[in-house]
């Protein structure tokens, strides 16, 4: 289920002093089975341009079609073509609102009107596929969980939607290593053994650099650069331009290119680069 | 102000009622004036409940807290320890009061009943010392969540306190308002001595730290410079916790074999020793 934006542009407060450009003629695809990050500073129109992939937001200008039909056209089902794509906001867990888990997991799928075993069967799935233990969990209230653990059932809320694509802004913002690595890994098995298609928006060049097979670099309402990791963190001198780091393992390597020692370009994994540093001292300490 | 800014644990515990295992148990500690002291911790590992013990908002189950003198047990002492001893919280949104930056600042000065004509400069210059007298006017829901955190900074500064202790105080930002709420109490700490205890989960953030303290399971783990305590990879990790990706990185080229100095911290750091370990033809 291919997503394409097409010439997007997205005003708000249009008509008004206040008006602001926050997406201007912006055109990018997403192929089916992708990870693609989206990276960029803070009002470069990252969240605004994720709230039009499942109609959220609607276009100024522009159009975004999913599996080819456009999802502000006229004669389309709108509520079909959402419901295939879940969307997983900012600190998700302020959502939460159930009195147990499965209660909060299951307020999807009770609403496409699914039968109780069908509920059932998805908030299990839903549970498993984010790391929580059924039995364990399941009867528990959101509220006595850890951060991690309710930002966990806040994705198991929109996984049991059963969407094609998942988009997700900010996921691991402000949980502590283990509740980061737990989502990140979560979002692997997803990627790699259920085929969702993930979009990632993130501050985290180490997250990006660890997951996406693809990256979009927005700057001022604009699409910038696009390409693999190993493409776009190559580039150290345009991220810097606007404001975004690269790996520290590319930096490294850019640092020591720099110097003047001979290394590939587009190392940004600290594994690549140990390879390469361990030549370097094995071909130093030879001669 | 009393000349003795320092904040002394002694074998200290506290525990939540509702919950059967202490979550802070016999922690001592000495943190010196103008001292920065970053915490690092996971979740639940008790760091929160050690900030807001430096601040009289929790009073120990055993043990003493001592701030500047102050034993935080002296109920009447409360305000005068809140007073030295300031507090940055996590969430932006969530410690602005009023309508207007400035007097969002004046908040603190008006509950202390300074009188408004000395109130005035002190507002100004806890808003410059935070570079945001430009916003001195503006609505504070306009702002960025980095300025709203400069903000609460300067509320805290106009109290002209001795101890600022920030509980993940970037955690709700995005880099370049990290790197600008961090920059802030760097250049406080150096220019004005202030003392500040500093609790993140961003390891690069504990990198700059005089001292990283580690907590796990309510108790101190670890305690040294962030060179000393970011070395032992292994038990960080064992911690779930992070250890900078170029300490890491180190560590495992001197297990490969390569004889790399101990301390390495950051990109600069292992340049300069790849440099002397592997010098350019």
């Amino acid at each position: 289920m291919p997503i394409e934006v097409s010439h997007l542009t997205h005003c708000y407060s249009e008509g008004s002093a206040l008006r602001t450009v926050a997406l201007d003629d912006v055109s990018f695809r997403i192929e089916d089975g992708e990870f693609v990050g989206i990276i960029g500073h803070t009002g470069s129109g990252k969240s605004t341009l994720v709230q039009h992939l499942n109609g959220l937001l609607k276009p100024t200008s522009g159009q975004v079609f999913i599996d080819g039909e456009d999802l502000n056209g006229e004669h389309v089902n709108r509520r079909a073509l959402r419901q295939r794509i879940g969307l997983v906001f900012q600190y998700p867990e302020y959502q939460l609102f159930e009195e147990t888990v499965a209660k909060d997991i299951a307020f999807g799928p009770k609403n496409q009107g699914l039968s109780a075993d069908d509920i059932k069967e998805r908030v299990r799935y839903a549970m498993d596929c984010v790391h929580l233990d059924y039995d364990k969990y399941a009867e528990r209230s959101p509220f006595e969980l850890s951060g991690g653990q309710m930002r966990r059932v806040a994705i198991a809320g929109v996984l049991a939607m059963r969407p094609s694509v998942l988009i997700l802004d900010e996921p691991t913002a402000g949980l502590d290593p283990r509740g980061r690595d737990k989502i990140l890994t979560m979002l692997e098995e997803l990627h790699g053994r259920e085929h969702v298609t993930i979009l990632m928006v993130s501050h985290s060049m180490d997250d990006m650099a660890r997951l996406a097979t693809r990256l979009v670099v927005m700057s001022e309402g604009k699409i910038v650069a696009e390409g693999t990791p190993r493409d776009i963190f190559s580039r150290e001198d345009m991220m810097t331009s606007i404001g975004l780091d690269v790996p520290d393992a590319a930096r490294l390597c850019a640092c020591l290119r720099a110097k003047g020692y001979d290394l590939p370009a587009d190392l940004f994994r600290p594994e690549e680069l140990k390879e390469q540093l361990l030549r370097l001292w094995k071909e130093g300490s030879a001669c | 102000m009393r000349s003795d800014s320092r904040v002394q644990l002694n074998n200290v515990s506290y525990s939540y009622e509702e919950q059967a295992s202490p979550a802070l148990s016999g922690v001592s500690a000495v943190i010196q004036p103008g001292e920065f002291v970053a915490v690092l911790g996971h979740n639940g590992s008790g760091k929160s409940t050690l900030a807001k013990l430096l601040n009289a908002l929790y009073i120990p189950t055993e043990g003493n807290v001592v701030v500047c003198g102050y034993n935080t047990r002296e109920e009447k002492l409360v305000w005068e320890i809140r007073r030295r001893a300031g507090m940055i919280f996590q969430n932006p949104d969530n410690q602005i009061v009023a309508t207007v930056v400035k007097e969002d600042v004046a908040f603190g000065l008006e509950n202390l009943g300074v009188p408004t004509e000395e109130m005035i400069p002190r507002i100004e210059s806890a808003l410059s010392a935070v570079r945001m007298s430009a916003c001195a006017d503006k609505a504070p829901h306009m702002l960025s969540g980095g300025q709203k955190q400069r903000v609460a900074i300067a509320g805290i500064l106009a109290m002209e306190p001795s101890v600022i202790i920030a509980d993940e105080a970037t955690a709700m930002l995005d880099p370049s308002g990290r790197k600008e709420v961090l920059e802030t109490i760097r250049s406080l700490n150096r220019q004005k001595g202030i003392t500040v205890v500093w609790i993140t989960h961003f390891m690069e953030e504990a990198a700059l730290a005089d001292r990283v303290l580690v907590v796990t399971d309510g108790v101190i783990r670890l305690s040294g410079t962030p060179a000393e305590v970011f070395d032992r990879v292994d038990e960080m990790r064992e911690m779930h916790l992070d250890v900078p990706h170029m300490t890491a990185l180190a560590g495992e080229l001197r297990e490969a074999g390569m004889p790399l100095r101990p301390g390495i911290l950051t990109v600069e750091e292992l340049a300069e020793e790849v440099e002397n370990l592997c010098p350019l033809k």
